[in-house]
């Protein structure tokens, strides 16, 4: 490590990890200001160092590479520093040390999965993301909080140990640690494993839900770092080593498409936005998927701006749950009223994620439509059109809706802290910017930008679009047609390790008890039969040696049950007759008995 | 007490605002006379195709989401009981 603590530079994960861990040691004014100053030394870092590898070092004999920096790395690792200042922010008032370590760690980690150069610190950072991360849920201290953490972490646990198959199958392969464009191979396992272990971090379904379980459960100031990170490094590795790859058209656009029924009908706003989430990335999916110069510019783009709005609208809900503690469409409504700069943040955000003109979502996902367009992908682009007006249909109208309107839920919350509206006005600002200025964010996409997206055609087609979604909603509405709001939950794909787990439990319960109890039940018969017959054993045994003298008894002799009651009796009074005769022949029928027995 | 918003509290304002949102659409549908249409598919030129295709999707949403609602909603204590 010489080579990293010695050039008088740290890569900026190591900012993140290593400052991280002076956190508990400092309080009041100068540990906010510490906080702060963390992801601004790290964007700061990136932009002094040109493109290229830098740090290198090595552990166990492998080469490591903790700075790859070129055009797509580099734009990954400015939205993640830009959004840790603005979640740091978000979060300062937060008293919980573990949450603000956790956020850093997290941050970090995403950083060094962004900047590695080689498969061995790719995965360590990978699962060092997974756990910082777990604490961000299990901060929340409730029983559902720990039950989701435990289960997310099971979730990237099973995700990290596919990738670690993938990278030690890798290595041995090729022979070194350093990695770029992988691709789907059928018959590369290696490959196989890899995409998967990315797969289950990108939230692709059916291994999605995890996502939809977990984020909803973590703190109000957690799930803006959540809703950051995981996803978009993964999709920032699928571009790195899996662009072009067909199969991610098709599983995009699925995953465009059916998060949004589920967060048509979800109850819990955090939940809502978290199938929006899965929808987003879906467009970048389709995106990696499609893999032309355009597209990958387009996901890159998106994954930017979808992290600042998505963090917005997770820093507005997660406002009014600061506020007021709750978190359900049944529970909240009309709190325009006391809560107005974050009700207008909240609107901006749902006004970038449905790409309404002039806010960010609108400059970053055209390009990934037009291209699926350029690409003549019929099906595909119907399906992200049918997206687009979706996701506005929940994210864009239902989440501000039936939280700042809707109907009166006598809340009066005032706004939350100072910080916390800073945090969300600057996020505020990058959507509003970005949209009405996309120049500086084309700048830094990886490959040259020729894409214009304001054009008259393109500018009116998509009004209609959310515009008419929007009618549509509105009638809807209106006439009472609207699916009601209801206190309830959605089956998704964590049924079956949820239900499915304790389905398992049960049998593995039953069966393995049942057979517990079937040798309990054996064993104790087992003794209970050898108890008896050693109780009985000497009666038994008096009856069948005394037997002969019965018989022997002429006219007195008795029969079988007599002789065994006389012998009992005998035996328990201690009133054995003892004539020297009958003595002795007992003893000498015992003897030949014995002497049979021994031969 | 905090000063409260109450614009919304007065169903003229609501009126008001659905007016001003019927109007932008029936201006939305009249520009596409003053752009010139064209995309990768012949039908992005049909009029209205995109505010048609908004309003068709959104409600087919609704109503596949409600069919589905049938299948997939449980109560919220569904996954605490044993």
């Amino acid at each position: 490590m010489d080579q990293i603590f010695f050039s008088g530079t740290l890569p900026p994960s190591l900012i993140f990890i290593l400052g991280a861990m002076l956190v508990p040691a400092l309080s009041g004014r100068l540990k906010q200001v510490y906080l702060l100053m963390l992801p601004l030394a790290a964007l700061l870092m990136l932009m002094s160092m040109p493109n290229g590898m830098h740090w290198n070092t090595s552990l166990l004999g492998y080469d490591l590479v903790l700075g790859r920096i070129d055009g797509l790395s580099r734009a990954f690792g400015y939205i993640f520093s830009l959004v840790s200042f603005i979640a740091v922010l978000f979060a300062l008032q937060v008293k919980d040390d573990i949450q603000h370590v956790a956020g850093l760690c997290y941050a970090g980690a995403a950083l060094g999965v962004t900047f590695a150069g080689d498969l061995i610190s790719l995965y360590i950072f990978w699962e060092i993301m997974a756990v910082a991360s777990t604490f961000l849920i299990l901060a929340r201290r409730t029983k559902s909080a720990h039950g989701a953490a435990f289960r997310y972490i099971m979730v990237h646990i099973v995700g990290g140990l596919l990738l670690l198959a993938g990278v030690v199958m890798k290595i041995s392969q090729t022979g070194t640690t350093a990695f770029d464009y992988i691709g789907l191979g059928l018959n590369d396992a290696a490959s196989i494993l890899i995409f998967l272990g990315i797969a289950i971090n990108a939230a692709i379904p059916p291994l999605h839900s995890w996502l939809q379980d977990a984020y909803p459960e973590a703190t109000a100031t957690g799930a803006v770092f959540l809703s950051a990170f995981t996803t978009k490094s993964a999709v920032y590795l699928m571009a790195r080593t899996y662009p072009g790859t067909e199969l991610l058209i098709w599983l995009g656009a699925a995953m465009a498409a059916i998060p949004i029924f589920y967060a048509v009908l979800e109850n819990d706003l955090r939940r809502v936005l978290a199938y929006s989430l899965i929808n987003q990335v879906g467009f970048m999916m389709v995106g990696v998927g499609i893999g032309s110069e355009l597209a990958i510019n387009g996901t890159v783009a998106h994954a930017f701006c979808h992290i600042l709005y998505k963090a917005l609208l997770f820093m507005s809900i997660g406002a009014v749950m600061h506020m007021t503690g709750r978190s359900r469409c049944t529970d909240l409504g009309g709190l325009y009223r006391t809560m107005p700069l974050t009700c207008l943040f909240c609107i901006i955000g749902a006004a970038s994620i449905s790409a309404f003109p002039l806010f960010s979502g609108f400059v970053s996902k055209s390009m990934i439509i037009s291209a699926t367009g350029h690409g003549k992908i019929v099906a595909v682009w119907l399906i992200l059109q049918f997206a687009s007006a979706g996701v506005f249909h929940h994210a864009g109208i239902k989440v501000p809706f039936f939280t700042f309107f809707g109907h009166d839920s006598g809340l009066r919350p005032k706004e939350p802290p100072l910080n916390m509206l800073l945090a969300m006005g600057i996020a505020a600002f990058l959507c509003v910017y970005l949209g009405v200025n996309p120049g500086p964010l084309y700048s830094i996409l990886p490959f040259p930008v020729e894409y214009v997206p304001y054009t008259g055609a393109h500018v009116v087609a998509q009004l209609q679009l959310l515009m008419f979604g929007a009618l549509a909603f509105t009638l809807l509405i209106l006439s009472g047609k609207y699916p009601a709001e209801i206190r309830a939950i959605n089956l998704d794909t964590d049924w079956f390790y949820r239900k499915g787990g304790r389905l398992f439990y049960v049998v593995a319960d039953k069966v393995f008890n049942g057979i517990n109890a079937v040798s309990a039940r054996l064993t104790a018969g087992a003794v209970r039969g050898l108890a008896a017959l050693c109780d009985a054993l000497p009666t038994t045994a008096a009856v069948i040696i005394t037997a002969p003298v019965n018989w022997l008894s002429g006219s007195e002799r008795r029969n079988g049950h007599a002789w065994k009651a006389y012998v009992q009796e005998a035996l328990a009074t201690g009133t054995v007759p003892t004539g020297a005769t009958i003595l002795v022949i007992t003893l000498g029928l015992a003897c030949l008995v014995a002497v049979a027995l021994v031969l | 007490m905090k000063r409260e918003l109450k614009i919304f509290d007065n169903p003229k304002n609501v009126r008001r605002l659905l007016m001003v949102f019927y109007t932008s659409l029936v201006v939305l549908l009249i520009s596409e006379f003053f752009v010139h249409m064209h995309g990768d598919f012949a039908w992005e030129e049909m009029p209205f195709f995109f505010g048609t295709y908004g309003f068709v999707s959104c409600v087919a949403l609704i109503y596949i989401a409600k069919v589905l609602r049938m299948f997939i909603k449980r109560n919220e204590d569904h996954y605490d009981k044993g």
